[in-house]
């Protein structure tokens, strides 16, 4: 089934110096599993091309059925530097929640 | 198990000025953390004191404390913040001040010093400190003069000593956001500063404060699932002295506490998850468990540390020119067309009036079709309105100025459909640019003082 990624995670988002971070939380281990192989750095770094303009890096949460995704060079200078309206990447979990996804049927849990 | 409560009552400087004192009187509290300082505002202290001797802190809290000190002064419930920035001095000095007139007697404010490295930074150069910024690699020797503010992340050991000396409210500078919470634990159940897990399970219950309702419902991506949001209720970690602790909040209060709410913050302005580093212990947050323990409770255990490194991080910021930004709505008919026009008309006339920007250092946003985040959202097809936000960046403040005086022509010599033009012209802001480096520790610890007195 192709779902936004909203369906099975959730996430939160903020800044480190021009780079941003987003914590994506899929809603049970089997769906984490299911996210390492589609959420990818790669995916990411698609996902965001008009907005991350360095490299994608992603860690593994295990433990929290989690990964932490960093946006390089994503804030045009990040901080007080930036002209941008999101200079702190508050939005980037809402954008990565929509990118799609395919995912076993049996594995969506529920409607959101 | 004896269990020690621990809040935050403010997350930032702006965050809800209610939310410290319902924190403080809607249940059972022993210590409440206040967080004003993000990464440039002592750069904005400095320039108050530099104006105003007896300036300099976060001038917030004194309101707060005006609201709250007969009754933390009854209770006992005592408070931890870097509320005193660049002037924890002075801004004792008002509390005493604020005691007098309210006719509190006995309180005893602690002040922790040391973290103002701003007269010592060409010493530390001389003496062969690169203090290299952690972002660019470049040393900072060549910025030295420029530099507005340099101070260094303090622990909680000097906090800790402070509430060793009977502190009521402990007052820092630049102390990491973790260490409001991590002291108080560290001190009630005695911890060790080698007792790697525990201190890194405090750090972690700090993370977990640190940006007030963050942890309990607010910025939740789930946000339709929580309940009465505006009455949220601000967090509290309840702690026992194995490490483990309750995130909660007031019965009665608004918004949530679930893994998931709870799960979201601990990734919140996150890097690498194995090597959370802070001047008290790397935190590992690859081991921490959670597990949900009764209505808006979360279990946080298992939690895991390593020895802290031989540095402490520094944050510097340096005046690196100017900027303005200002804004106008445009309604009606191809109302993105009509605003690509306006900019279009704003880099024109000021090129005639010999001001040009190049290309990285201007920005053209068209909110409503999706400029936070381009490419990312599919743009609506003829929005009845958008909102066109022009910004610019320059060392030459006249240029930004010049700037600021061309938004304004555009309600009666730009497109139709204009308006949302309020506040006057953009002024010119200074940019503060962040520096952030590392220093061997022993440079700054060997410097710190702990000063308690009462009035």
């Amino acid at each position: 089934m192709r779902v936004a990624l909203s369906r099975v995670a959730h996430a939160r988002s903020g800044d480190k110096g021009d780079a941003s971070n987003v914590g994506l939380i899929a809603d049970t281990p089997e769906l984490y599993r299911a996210l390492a192989a589609e959420v990818t750095e790669a995916r990411v770094k698609e996902h965001f091309r008009q907005v991350c303009r360095g490299p994608v890096e992603r860690y593994a949460v295990p433990n929290l059925n989690a990964f932490n995704f960093i946006l390089h060079d994503s804030l045009g200078g990040g901080g007080t530097e930036s002209l941008k309206t999101d200079a702190q990447g508050k939005t980037h979990a809402q954008g990565l929640l929509a990118m799609e996804i395919e995912i076993p049927d049996e594995l969506v849990l529920r409607e959101r | 198990m004896r269990v020690v409560r621990v809040g935050n009552g403010q997350g930032f400087w702006g965050d809800n000025v209610d939310a410290p004192v319902e924190l403080l009187r809607g249940g059972p509290i022993d210590y409440v953390g206040m967080d004003y300082l993000a990464e440039v505002t002592l750069s904005i202290m400095m320039r108050q004191k530099l104006k105003d001797p007896r300036q300099g802190y976060a001038t917030d809290f004194i309101d707060f404390v005006r609201r709250v000190l007969p009754e933390i002064r009854e209770r006992g419930v005592r408070i931890l913040s870097n509320a005193g920035g660049l002037n924890p001095h002075a801004c004792r000095a008002r509390i005493f001040e604020v005691a007098r007139e309210l006719g509190v007697e006995g309180i005893r404010v602690g002040v922790v010093e040391g973290d103002d490295l701003l007269p010592r930074l060409g010493e530390l150069v001389a003496a062969g400190h690169e203090l290299r910024n952690m972002d660019t690699g470049e040393p900072i020797a060549p910025f030295v003069d420029r530099m507005t503010s340099a101070n260094a992340y303090l622990g909680a050991r000097p906090v800790i000593e402070a509430l060793a000396q009977d502190a009521h409210v402990v007052l820092c500078g630049r102390v990491t956001d973790t260490a409001l919470a991590l002291a108080p634990l560290a001190y009630e159940f005695g911890w060790g500063e080698e007792d790697w897990d525990r201190l890194a399970a405090g750090t972690i219950a700090g993370h977990v404060l640190e940006c007030g309702a963050q942890c309990t419902g607010g910025n939740f991506s789930r946000w339709w699932e929580v309940p009465d949001l505006a009455g949220v209720g601000y967090p509290i970690a309840e702690a026992t002295e194995d490490g483990a602790f309750v995130v909660t909040k007031h019965e009665g209060t608004g918004g949530m506490v679930t893994v998931d709410t709870v799960a979201e913050q601990l990734l919140y302005e996150m890097a690498k998850p194995s090597e959370y580093v802070t001047p008290d212990v790397v935190a590992d947050f690859t081991t921490i468990r959670l597990e949900p323990d009764g209505h808006d409770r979360v279990r946080v255990h298992g939690i895991e540390g390593r020895p802290r490194t031989g540095t402490l991080k520094i944050s510097a910021s340096y005046l690196a020119g100017y900027k303005a930004s200002g804004q106008i709505t445009l309604s009606g008919p191809r109302a993105v067309d009509k605003a690509r026009l306006a900019a279009d008309v704003v880099w024109k006339r000021l090129e005639r009036a010999g001001v040009s920007f190049p290309e990285e250092r201007r920005s053209v946003e068209i909110l409503g079709i999706g400029a936070c985040l381009p490419g990312v959202f599919a743009a609506p097809d003829d929005p009845p309105e958008v909102v066109l936000r022009l910004g610019v960046r320059d060392e030459d403040r006249a240029k930004v100025e010049r700037f600021g005086k061309e938004i304004a022509p555009l309600i009666t010599a730009g497109p139709p459909g204009v308006t949302g033009f309020a506040g006057g012209r953009p002024k010119a802001q200074e940019v503060v640019a962040y520096w952030p480096a590392l220093l061997a520790r022993e440079e700054v610890e060997d410097r710190i003082e702990v000063s308690v007195e009462e009035a």
